[in-house]
C-alpha cells in the first residue's frame, strides 16, 4: 500500500525498575497497522498487551522505561514528541478505551460535561455543539434517550453503559487510530458480544483503525485483519487473520488454538485455552525463547537468541523451527 | 439528600440541647451560686435575698427551662461584672471573632491546599519534604507560644506590627497567622493524602487519554475529588476556630468574644461565661452540619441518589 501506515512500531522495550531488579516486561516488538484495520492483541494476562497500549498513548507512568527503534505514528515519530504535541493527538487523532469502565468516568461531573470536554479539549466549538455531538454519539453507541443522559452522573449508570459512553467519548473527535484495551472483560457476559459488535460497527462507519486486545479468540477470528500474539513481552507469532488461524507456526499459538476446531466458528465468549506451566520470570536478564519451560519441541537451541521467521504475506514467528508444522512430535 | 438532612438536623439539636445543660450546670459547679455571688462577706440574710432575686431558690429543671427559653429568644441575662445584657456584649465581640477565624481559616485554606495539591503530584520530592516539616512544625508549636514568637520579632525586634489590640487591620494580621497556622496542618495532609490516591484512579487516566493537560487533571479531575473531605474538614475547624480563638485573642488582645470568654472567667461572671459556651458549641454545631451538608453536595453519588 502506499499509504503511510496509521501506526507503526519497531523494537518497542519496556522496562519496569523494582526493588528486584528490573521487569523485562514489554521486549523488542513491531508492529504495523493500515487505515481502517483491525489489529488483535491476544496473549495471556501479563504479556504486556495493556502497556504496549499505553505506550502507544504516551500514557506509561513516568517511571517506567519506554524505549523503540520507531514508534510513528502516521510517519510522525513520537518519541521525543514535546508533551503538548502528544496532549494534541490523544484523544483526537487516537483514542483509548479502557478494560475498567466502571471506575474510567469521574464521579464528580456529569456524564455531558465528560462527553464534551473530549470534543473542548481539541475543537473550537461551542458549550452546545460539544453537547449536541455528545447527544449523536450517545445515540450511536445505543444509548437510548442520549439527551436526558447529559446530566446523569456515571454512579447512575450500569457497567454496560458506562463503557458505552466510554466508546463514545472516544469517537467524539473521529480518531485515526482506537485502541480499547478488554473492553469487554469487566462486562456481564451477556452484554460482552453487544459492545464489541457495536465497537467494531462503529470502527467500519468511521474507517478508524484499531487494536483490540482481547482474550476472545472467537472475536479475534470474526473481526481481526491481523493479529499478533503475545507471550512474556515479545509477539511471539503474527500476522493476517487468515495466516494465524490456518497455519499457526509459533508452538504457543498453536496451543492456543487447539481447542478451536474451526477457525472462524468459535462461539462468542470462548476464552483461550489454557496450556500447562507457567511464564517464567521476566526480572533480571531474559534469553533465549521464554516458552521453552512450557513447549513440546523445546531443544537445547531454545536457550540460546532465537530467529525469526518471516514470510512474504507478512507472517512472522520467532522460533527455532521454521516449519513448526512438519517437526515430529 | 433531605432525609440526610433532617437525620444530621435533629443530630445537631440535640447534641445542642446536651452542651445546654451541660454548660447551664455550670452554674452549679462550684457550689451554691448565690454564696458565690455575694462574696465572702456577705451574711447569711444578703445570700438568701441573692438567691431569691436570681431565682435559685426554684427546681433546677425549672430554672433551666427558663433559662433556655429565654436563651432561645436571645436573652442570657445580665452580665455580673458589666451589669449590661449578655447578649448585647456577645454580640458587639462576636464580629472581631468571626472576622478572626474566617481570615484563618482562608490562610489556612490558602496556603494547605496548594502545598498538599504540589506534595501529592511529586512524593518525597524536596517540597514534599518541606511541605511535611510544616506541617509538623505546625502540630508542635503551641498557639500561644508561635503568637508570642510572632510578637517578639513582628512587633519588638523589626516593629512592624502592632503587638496588640483589634484597632486597624494589621492588628489582625499575626493573629490570623497563628490561628490559620494551627488549622493548616490537617487541611495540608489531607489534601495530599486524597490527591495521592485520586492521582492513581483510573479517571485520571482517562482524563489524561483525552489530551486534557497536566493543570486540568489536577485542579479540574483530581483536587475536584480529592476536596471533598477537605471541605467539610475545614468547616469543621470553622466551627472550632470560632469557639477556639480564646488563646489568640488573648494572646493578641483582641477584643473578640474569646477574649471575652477569657476575661469573664477570671471575674467569675457566670451568665456571659455559660452564654459563651452555648455560642462557641452553637457555632461548632453548625458548622458541623454545614460540613455534613457540604459534603454530601459535593459528592454526586450521595446528592444525587
Ligand atoms: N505500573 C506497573 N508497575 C509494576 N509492574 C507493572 C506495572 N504495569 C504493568 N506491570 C507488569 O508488567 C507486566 C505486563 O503488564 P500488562 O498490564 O501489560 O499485562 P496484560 O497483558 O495487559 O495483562 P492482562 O491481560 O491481565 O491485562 C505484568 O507482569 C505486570 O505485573
Ligand atoms: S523456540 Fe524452542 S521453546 Fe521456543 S517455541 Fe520454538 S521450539 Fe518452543
Ligand atoms: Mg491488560
Amino acid at each position: 500500500m502506499s499509504e503511510e501506515p496509521i501506526l507503526a512500531v519497531e523494537g518497542l522495550t519496556i522496562d519496569i525498575p523494582l526493588a528486584q531488579g528490573t521487569l523485562h516486561a514489554v521486549r523488542g516488538i513491531d508492529f504495523e497497522l493500515n487505515r481502517g484495520e483491525t489489529l488483535c492483541i491476544v496473549g495471556e494476562s501479563g504479556s504486556g498487551k495493556s502497556l504496549t497500549s499505553l505506550a502507544v498513548m504516551g500514557l506509561l507512568p513516568k517511571r517506567l522505561e519506554c524505549a523503540a527503534r520507531k514508534l510513528a505514528f502516521r510517519g510522525t515519530e513520537l518519541q521525543g514528541q514535546p508533551a503538548s504535541a502528544m496532549r494534541q493527538l490523544r484523544g483526537n487523532r487516537m483514542a483509548m478505551i479502557f478494560q475498567e469502565p466502571m471506575t474510567s468516568l469521574n464521579p464528580a461531573y456529569t456524564i455531558g460535561d465528560q462527553l464534551a470536554e473530549a470534543l473542548l479539549l481539541h475543537r473550537r466549538v461551542s458549550k452546545a455543539e460539544a453537547r449536541a455531538r455528545a447527544v449523536e454519539l450517545l445515540g450511536k453507541v445505543g444509548i437510548t434517550a442520549a439527551e436526558s443522559r447529559l446530566s446523569q452522573y456515571p454512579h447512575q449508570l450500569s457497567g454496560g453503559l458506562r463503557q458505552r459512553v466510554m466508546i463514545a467519548m472516544a469517537l467524539m473527535c473521529e480518531p485515526e487510530l482506537v485502541i480499547a484495551d478488554e473492553p469487554t472483560t469487566a462486562l456481564d457476559v451477556t452484554i460482552q458480544a453487544q459492545i464489541l459488535r457495536l465497537l467494531v460497527d462503529l470502527q467500519r462507519e468511521m474507517n478508524m483503525a484499531m487494536i483490540l486486545v482481547t482474550h476472545d479468540l472467537g472475536v479475534v477470528a470474526r473481526v481481526a485483519d491481523k493479529v499478533a500474539v503475545m507471550y512474556a513481552g515479545e509477539v511471539v507469532e503474527q500476522g493476517t487473520a487468515k495466516e494465524i488461524f490456518e497455519h499457526p507456526s509459533h508452538p504457543y499459538t498453536q496451543g492456543l488454538l487447539r481447542c478451536i476446531p474451526v477457525p472462524g466458528r468459535t462461539k462468542p465468549g470462548e476464552h483461550l485455552g489454557s496450556i500447562p506451566g507457567i511464564v517464567p520470570s521476566l526480572i533480571g536478564k531474559v534469553e533465549g525463547c521464554a516458552f521453552r519451560t512450557r513447549c513440546d519441541l523445546a531443544e537445547s537451541a531454545c536457550a540460546k537468541p532465537v530467529p525469526i521467521h518471516r514470510t512474504q504475506g507478512g507472517h512472522a514467528w520467532r522460533c527455532i523451527h521454521s516449519d513448526t508444522e512438519r517437526v515430529p512430535a | 439528600m433531605l432525609t440526610f438532612a433532617l437525620k444530621r438536623l435533629g443530630l445537631a439539636v440535640l447534641v445542642a440541647l446536651t452542651v445546654s445543660a451541660v454548660s447551664f450546670s455550670l452554674l452549679y459547679l462550684s457550689g451554691d451560686p448565690a454564696s458565690a455571688m455575694a462574696g465572702e462577706s456577705a451574711t447569711s440574710a444578703d445570700i438568701e435575698a441573692l438567691r431569691r432575686l436570681y431565682g435559685f431558690d426554684r427546681p433546677f429543671l425549672v430554672q433551666y427551662g427558663d433559662w433556655l427559653f429565654n436563651a432561645l429568644q436571645g436573652d442570657f441575662g445580665q452580665s455580673y461584672y458589666f451589669k449590661l445584657p449578655v447578649s448585647q456584649l456577645i454580640a458587639d465581640r462576636l464580629s472581631i471573632t468571626m472576622l478572626l477565624g474566617v481570615c484563618g481559616i482562608s490562610f489556612a485554606l490558602v496556603t494547605a491546599i496548594p502545598l498538599g495539591v504540589a506534595a501529592a503530584v511529586r512524593p518525597n520530592s524536596f517540597i514534599d519534604r518541606t511541605a511535611l516539616f510544616i506541617s509538623v512544625m505546625g502540630q508542635a508549636l503551641p498557639s500561644f507560644w508561635f503568637g508570642l514568637v510572632l510578637i517578639v520579632i513582628f512587633s519588638i525586634q523589626l516593629n512592624w506590627l502592632p503587638p496588640s489590640g483589634s484597632g486597624s487591620w494589621r492588628n489582625f494580621i499575626m493573629p490570623t497567622v497563628v490561628l490559620g497556622y494551627y488549622a493548616m496542618p490537617a487541611i495540608m495532609r489531607l489534601t495530599r493524602a486524597g490527591m495521592l490516591e485520586v492521582l492513581n484512579a483510573d479517571y485520571i487516566r482517562t482524563a489524561r487519554a483525552k489530551g486534557a493537560g497536566e493543570w486540568r487533571v489536577m485542579f479540574k479531575h483530581a483536587l475536584r475529588n480529592a476536596v471533598v473531605p477537605v471541605v467539610s474538614l475545614a468547616a469543621v475547624q470553622m466551627g472550632f476556630m470560632l469557639g477556639g480563638s480564646i488563646v489568640v485573642e488573648s494572646i493578641f488582645a483582641l477584643h473578640g468574644a474569646g477574649y471575652l470568654a477569657w476575661e469573664s472567667i477570671g471575674r467569675n461572671d457566670l451568665p456571659t461565661v455559660q452564654a459563651l459556651i452555648l455560642v462557641f458549641a452553637g457555632f461548632y454545631i453548625v458548622f458541623t452540619f454545614l460540613s455534613d451538608l457540604a459534603n454530601a453536595w459535593l459528592d454526586p453519588r450521595i446528592r444525587v441518589g
